[in-house]
């Protein structure tokens, strides 16, 4: 035993020993730790108190946080999409103005200040600590700000400033893909960065929306920090260190901004959105949503006026249609049905089904739109001239678990991965969803309803472009994403998973497609590309937001023309070009709008072709019925050079 | 000198009445002071309102403090007999906070308990001692350094150590390895295994570093980097080197008598990180001064010495080591928070025992002081 063991008690054998030696050893470490803690204690609070509440008083923050530059995001080919500015600011200080509201009418007098502006800067002066500077001004011209700065001395507390704002050239362009930046609230303390000391600095913005919301931790960089020594006014006596911060990475995104820009203008007048996507990367060249919002009405903070004209629109203009919107794919859903029941073995490429006008289902009629019927049609004609009786023949035998299972490969389900916010999944229901969601069994007309893309089918425009993108692609299924390059490097692209859809079947369904929109006697027809080297596929959908009374049944359908905006169909049409060899794939969908082929497939047509021919299409492009008309359009605006001139503006 | 006030003999059992007469009264009472330290703190950390914090504080005090007496009262021997059944309970719920535990507030975890959320790597601390205690209570002292009865207690330690440093959580661990090794101390195991259990760690530690760059570097370079700031905050000026520094200022500028109570800048100002919970010992020492700080110090300081003589004067080996042990454990809880917040030491998350708001570390606290007053009514000399 060695002798620093415990020690036995010789006077009483037996007696468990004591530990106090042990323990006294221990006692005494604890009190040379306690001597070290009151010996720091006494340095700090004794020998330094001076020298320490100087730096209480006079030196409040002597780390000061230096804002990283956030990333700035550019299109495909480089072009500025969100950039930092140089924002000449004039901020406040409560605690060296003294009267505030005297020194705002002072500094009224020299700058415009406008009262909404005013009563934001004194709310926050008030439920700010009395050091924290408050922005009162921002965004001023050169020459405002050096009237601020030569009357400085007149204006206590005031100091006008020289920071980065976030500006969007493009404007509402842009709104609903970039979203915003905005000062950090209240609201974000539950995000999940919350902590990063960056928000400490007042004023800091952060992406709340879009593209900038959801890249946010690549943007935004981190902070970094300059020990500052200030005397007892605040002003900066020297730096004692500086510690660079990263500034955020700049993001190319895969936008092309002339289709962008070009889409948006065509669709302008409607409440409209439209997807264009590169097939085989699977790059969104195109995500618009009409009508927009500026976004740079948010960076500065949005008046209470002119946020209720946004609320209260009823074309919605704060919503991105092109990813949120929910709507029925109607008849281009019937693809996936063919597609569905050939995989099944339920229908052959050749097979003909009888229409008739309707197709009847216990004591209920099920009506095509083409009140006389089409006769016999087979597989390609159905989609051709687009026949409900086929599909809803073609529902029932594959069953709706089998479409759905489909659409979800198609995308049509769980929304697709992209670097934005408010991506909206669609549904491509079962019956099991139904059981859950509706808590209602299936029925035999739920299916029929589904084989025309009715029902409870809904999609967004984003993945519609996705299922015509993996319709006209070789066979995968080709992602959807926004983002080319990160920090000058290519963002990694995964390779797509096989569709596992025959490519026999793929075919059919194509040459259905493709007779849709380029051959006579197609719904699309009339809006063809008439160019032999950019035939395009598409196909036109029509779908219903209301139920049809019993009453309007007995009358008759309704014209759509008679009925209240909001209560009219919705047109959609998708499409990929060219024929040979698919490059891009479009989906659009015209809110309202009525017909597919009438409202929406010249629209896409249009955007097609400017993807197709990188600019201004060649004459030869369009169908010879329409070329006089397309040329007197451009011999006029040649005349008076204005852009929005070349579309005709066609809302009901 | 009455019969309640007289020690216990082997086997006897004492009536409610001399129970209540022998607890140590001193002890007691400085839990008491501390606690009510503590609630002053809060008060004034709040802007000079019971709430957010002191009330609740207060309610959570007076509950742990009632259970405190009805553990003080319970035989030392029930203690004893049921420590094994606390170890494994608590060594169960550390466990299950990998599997259904909720990170917060960093790398602690948390395990929800009805309203009570509960860090079971706290209740694992008491439970760890009261093992230890048990075991060398049990086992004849000669055999006390032999190497085979070496590996129950340092399973019993390594364990909960192993789940801990999982979750991950670095300073507890370390807390937990302190206090076990404290009561192995304290049973008498040959000091040339303490001597080997160092140099063994500084070995493993140097071989970790020494690996960096190699072939076979034993951990990723932002472990590498982790550590680094953890072993030098100032690489982080806006992180933990921020806190610090405020944290700092404002102790130095409280001076020797203080700024006055509620008159800190620093903690009025929120310069201060944390001011409620890890740093309110900062809040104490601005608005107290040297005076202040240093009599919480010295309330601390009473509680070892107590700690101490309840041991030294404890011929029940069990007891004896549990009060030991428990001290020690407090000790540590203080020292590392104090050592953290006037910058002698690295920034981990420990509470500032018995004056920071929680609930866990405060239950967990109060009944480790039921247990030593439990060991001192049932001593035996």
């Amino acid at each position: 035993m060695s002798r620093f063991s415990f020690r036995k008690d010789a006077s009483r054998p037996g007696a468990p020993p004591r530990i106090s030696r042990r323990g006294a050893l221990l006692l005494g470490a604890q009190a040379a730790v306690m001597g070290a803690l009151f010996w720091r204690l006494k340095a700090l609070q004794i020998d330094s108190a001076d020298e320490y509440l100087l730096m209480a008083e006079e030196n409040r923050i002597n780390v000061r946080l230096l804002p990283p530059a956030r990333g700035e995001i550019f299109d495909r080919k480089g072009r500025p999409l969100a950039l930092n500015r140089q924002n000449y600011r004039v901020v406040l200080v409560r605690e060296q103005a003294g009267d505030v509201e005297a020194v705002l009418d002072e500094l009224a007098r020299l700058i415009d200040i406008p009262p909404h502006q005013r009563s934001r800067a004194l709310r926050e002066i008030r439920s700010k600590s009395a050091f924290v500077p408050v922005t009162v001004a921002e965004n001023l011209d050169w020459e405002t700000f050096a009237r601020v700065n030569a009357n400085a001395p007149a204006l206590p507390g005031v100091t006008p400033e020289v920071g980065l704002s976030r500006h969007y050239p493009e404007g509402e362009k842009l709104g609903h893909v970039l979203g915003y930046v905005a000062r950090f609230a209240e609201i974000d303390k539950d995000r999940e960065d919350a902590d990063d000391p960056l928000f400490q600095i007042p004023d800091f913005h952060i992406g709340k929306n879009g593209v900038e919301r959801a890249l946010e931790p690549v943007l935004r960089g981190s902070a970094g920090a300059s020990r500052i020594e200030v005397n007892a006014v605040g002003r900066v006596i020297r730096e004692i260190d500086r510690k660079p911060g990263a500034p955020g990475a700049d993001i190319g995104l895969t936008i092309d901004l002339d289709l962008q820009r070009y889409a948006l203008r065509r669709m302008e007048g409607e409440s409209a959105a439209t997807v264009v996507m590169e097939i085989e990367s699977g790059d969104i060249l195109a995500l618009a949503s009409t009508p927009g919002f500026d976004p740079n009405k948010f960076v500065t903070g949005i008046s209470q006026a002119e946020w209720t004209t946004l609320l209260e629109d009823e074309y919605r203009p704060l919503a991105n249609k092109a990813v949120s919107g929910q709507y029925p794919p109607g008849s281009t859903f019937k693809m996936i049905v063919a597609l569905a029941a050939l995989e099944a073995g339920v229908a052959g490429p050749g097979e003909t089904v009888f229409c008739n006008g309707g197709y009847k289902l216990g004591d209920r009629i099920f009506h095509c739109w083409k009140r006389g019927g089409h006769g016999h049609v087979n597989l390609k004609e159905s989609i051709k001239s687009s026949c409900d009786v086929y599909f809803y023949e073609m529902a029932r035998r594959v069953g709706v678990d089998r479409v759905s299972e489909m659409a979800v490969r198609f995308g049509l389900g769980p929304a697709p991965a992209l670097e934005m916010t408010a991506v909206r999944d669609g549904i491509a229901p079962t019956r099991a969803w139904k059981l859950a969601r509706h808590g209602e069994s299936w029925q035999l007309g739920d299916t029929l309803n589904v084989g025309i893309g009715q029902g409870y089918v809904l999609s967004s425009p984003l993945q519609l472009a996705v299922m015509t993108a993996r319709l006209g692609g070789d066979g995968r299924m080709v992602a959807p994403r926004l983002v080319r390059t990160v920090g000058g490097r290519p963002a990694p692209a995964p390779e797509p998973a096989p569709l596992g859809v025959s490519a026999a079947h793929l075919r059919l369904v194509r040459e259905g497609m493709f007779a849709v929109s380029s051959e006579p006697g197609g719904t699309a027809w009339r809006s063809r590309i008439a160019d032999e080297a950019m035939l395009m596929a598409g196909k036109t959908g029509t779908s219903q937001v209301r139920r049809i009374t019993m009453a309007e049944r007995a009358r008759g359908v309704t014209r759509n023309e008679d009925l209240p905006w909001n209560r009219r169909d919705h047109a959609l049409f998708v499409a990929f070009a060219p024929w040979e060899q698919p490059r891009y794939a479009i989906a659009t969908v015209v809110e309202h709008g009525g017909g597919g082929s009438r409202a929406a497939a010249p629209i896409a047509r249009d955007i097609m072709m400017r993807a197709l021919y990188g600019g201004e299409p060649p004459l030869r492009a369009y169908p010879p019925e329409e070329r006089r008309e397309i040329e007197e359009r451009r011999e006029q605006e040649r005349l008076t050079p204005d852009d929005a001139a070349e579309t005709p503006r066609n809302r009901a | 000198m009455s019969l309640a006030l007289r020690p216990a003999r082997k086997g006897e059992r004492l009536g409610l009445w001399a129970r209540v007469l022998r607890l140590n009264w001193a002890l007691l009472l400085l839990v008491a002071a501390i606690a009510a330290v503590g609630f002053l703190m809060l008060f004034s950390v709040a802007g000079g309102s019971l709430e957010p914090w002191a009330r609740p504080q207060m309610l959570r005090f007076a509950v742990g403090f009632a259970g405190l007496l009805i553990v003080a009262m319970i035989d030392i021997r029930f203690w004893k007999a049921v420590s094994p059944l606390v170890y494994a309970g608590a060594l169960a719920l550390v466990a299950a906070v990998e599997f259904v535990g909720v990170t917060g507030m960093g790398a602690q975890r948390w395990i929800a308990l009805g309203p009570i959320r509960l860090q079971p790597s706290e209740v694992m601390k008491v439970a760890l001692v009261l093992a230890l205690a048990a075991y060398y209570a049990w086992l004849p002292p000669e055999k006390v350094s032999r190497p085979f009865w070496l590996l129950p207690p340092l399973i019993l330690i390594l364990t909960p150590m192993a789940l801990v440093l999982m979750q991950p959580d670095l300073g507890t661990a370390i807390l937990l390895a302190a206090g076990g090794a404290g009561v192995m101390f304290l049973a008498g195991v040959s000091l040339w295994y303490f001597a080997a259990g160092a140099a063994g760690a500084a070995g493993l530690v140097s071989l970790v570093f020494a690996s960096r760059g190699t072939e076979w570097q034993l951990l990723k370079d932002y472990q590498f980097r982790r550590i680094e700031t953890f072993l030098d905050p100032s690489q982080d000026p806006l992180g933990a080197g921020y806190h610090i520094t405020q944290s700092t200022i404002a102790l130095g500028s409280g001076g020797f008598s203080g700024r006055g109570f509620m008159e800190g800048t620093q903690s009025r100002l929120n310069f201060l990180p944390e001011k409620h919970t890890d740093f309110i010992f900062t809040t104490l020492a601005e608005e107290f001064g040297f005076i202040g700080a240093g009599s919480l110090l010295a309330l601390y300081a009473l509680v070892l010495v107590f700690g101490f003589a309840s041991m030294a004067s404890n011929r029940d080996r069990f007891g004896s080591l549990l009060t030991g042990g428990l001290t020690l454990t407090f000790f540590l809880y203080f020292a590392v928070n104090v050592g953290m917040v006037v910058g002698l030491m690295p920034v981990v998350g420990v509470p500032l025992p018995l004056v920071s708001y929680g609930g866990s570390a405060m239950l967990v606290l109060l009944f480790a002081f039921g247990l030593i007053q439990s060991a001192h009514i049932h001593r035996r000399s």
